[in-house]
């Protein structure tokens, strides 16, 4: 149904430009069933325009807002997938801009924490800290792709089995299976080093 | 809570949030009510001045004519461009409507100051009566501007800048046709540059009292 949801002048959009007229006029049954029936069509277009998955249900539910915020400017005599469509590239846009500005103004270093041992550490400890930190970073590296994803989401993450299964997109079994045996060639090899 | 029961949650909110409403006017009759509000003030400021001698000096050259035409026309088209862009869904494009006539404005002004040059005698406007003409355009705005925001603000502009600027632009042109009532002298230099430094204050101040009028803007419910 969505699917043929790209441009005005079709039966959805004549659908969907009858239940914002009903809307416009107070009927809460139309308006949920409208925006429901939404949702599939402004995820697409959101992501067409660039944003990130993870931000993709929050620029949604910005669009929503803005739905219900302007619903009073949609004319039944035009199309309401051009009126929605406005609105959910326009989101997308601001959202990408919002980002954009926060990046330039934040630095991400994933290894920063590595680079400052603890507090009261002697300069030796710390120098010592600093070098098994880096060669734990460089074994984990050289790991097997299921190994190494399975430290990274589990071990440095910490993330849930659940959550880190939904993520990987393998099973909580395989995930476990990965870790021990990423866990025991890390034992291994830093023995060894010893 | 999952993503798409926030979604679920809320559309629930905003079912449970939604009123009847009135819809909208087209951004055409929108625009001519506006207008209708400038035609008013000119009526007002036309009680005050000598239309007479204002007739004869307009028609004295016709750069002063088209430069009047051109502010006349650039309020308008500007006003039609600026109600069409506060609704979701109509092209951006129609920011460029009041171009056209916005190039005549200034091209038939720039023209006056090329004539006060070349023809002796032509009365030019001094710097105390330049500022007299910032202060009218600006001071003649604020209540242009009231209007044209009082309009806007069932609208949903989704480029608040664009639609800030050509508001500003339209406010700002209504305001120096007003002028042409108080405004015995031929275009100069210094009154052009005083024109243009006002259309851009008032621009300036659009954007400012767009940005404050978004930030304020009420939400339906926290969520």
């Amino acid at each position: 149904m969505n699917s043929a949801a790209s441009g005005g002048g079709t039966d959805v959009d004549r659908l969907w430009s009858a239940r914002m007229a009903a809307a416009q006029a107070g009927d809460r049954v139309a308006y949920e069933a409208l925006l429901r029936d939404c949702v599939p069509h402004v995820k697409r277009i959101v992501r067409r325009t660039g944003v990130a998955a993870e931000r993709v249900d929050d620029v949604v539910q910005e669009v929503l807002l803005t739905v219900h915020r302007a619903r009073q400017t949609y004319d039944p005599a035009r199309s309401f997938t051009a009126w929605l469509n406005a609105i959910a590239q326009r989101r997308a846009i601001d959202d990408l801009r919002h980002r954009g500005r926060q990046t330039r103004r934040e630095i991400a270093d994933d290894t920063i924490y590595a680079a400052y041992p603890a507090e009261g550490a002697t300069p030796e400890e710390a120098w010592e800290e600093g070098g098994r930190n880096e060669e734990l970073q460089s074994a984990v590296a050289r790991l097997p792709h299921g190994q190494r994803e399975a430290v990274e989401a589990l071990a440095m993450r910490q993330l849930s089995l659940s959550e880190a299964a939904a993520e990987t997109g393998r099973t909580k079994g395989a995930l476990k299976v990965n870790l021990h045996r990423a866990l025991k060639a890390l034992r291994d090899r830093f023995d060894r080093a010893e | 809570m999952s993503n798409l029961d926030t979604i679920d949650h809320m559309i629930d909110r905003l079912g449970t949030d939604l009123k009847p409403v009135r819809r909208l006017r087209p951004p055409g009759v929108r625009a001519l009510l506006w207008l209708a509000g400038v035609a008013a003030l000119a009526g007002v400021l036309a009680s005050f001045a000598d239309l007479p001698a204002i007739a004869h000096r307009l028609m004295g050259a016709p750069d002063m004519w088209l430069a009047v035409l051109g502010s006349t026309l650039t309020a308008i088209l500007g006003a039609a461009a600026v109600f069409h862009l506060s609704v979701p869904g109509r092209s951006p494009w129609w920011a460029l409507l009041p171009v056209p006539s916005l190039l005549l404005w200034v091209g038939a002004s720039g023209m006056g100051c090329l004539r006060t040059w070349l023809v002796p005698g032509t009365h030019d406007a001094s710097m105390g009566e330049v500022r007299i003409c910032l202060v009218f355009i600006v001071a003649v705005s604020i209540p242009l501007s009231a209007l044209m925001v009082v309009m806007i603000r069932r609208a949903c502009p989704l480029r608040p800048n664009l639609t800030a600027a050509t508001g500003g632009l339209a406010i700002a042109a209504g305001a120096a046709s007003l002028l042409n009532f108080f405004h015995p002298y031929d275009a100069s230099a210094t009154d052009l540059a005083v024109h243009l430094l006002a259309v851009a204050i008032v621009v300036f101040l659009n954007q400012l009292v767009a940005r404050w009028a978004l930030a304020h803007r009420r939400r339906p419910f926290s969520v």
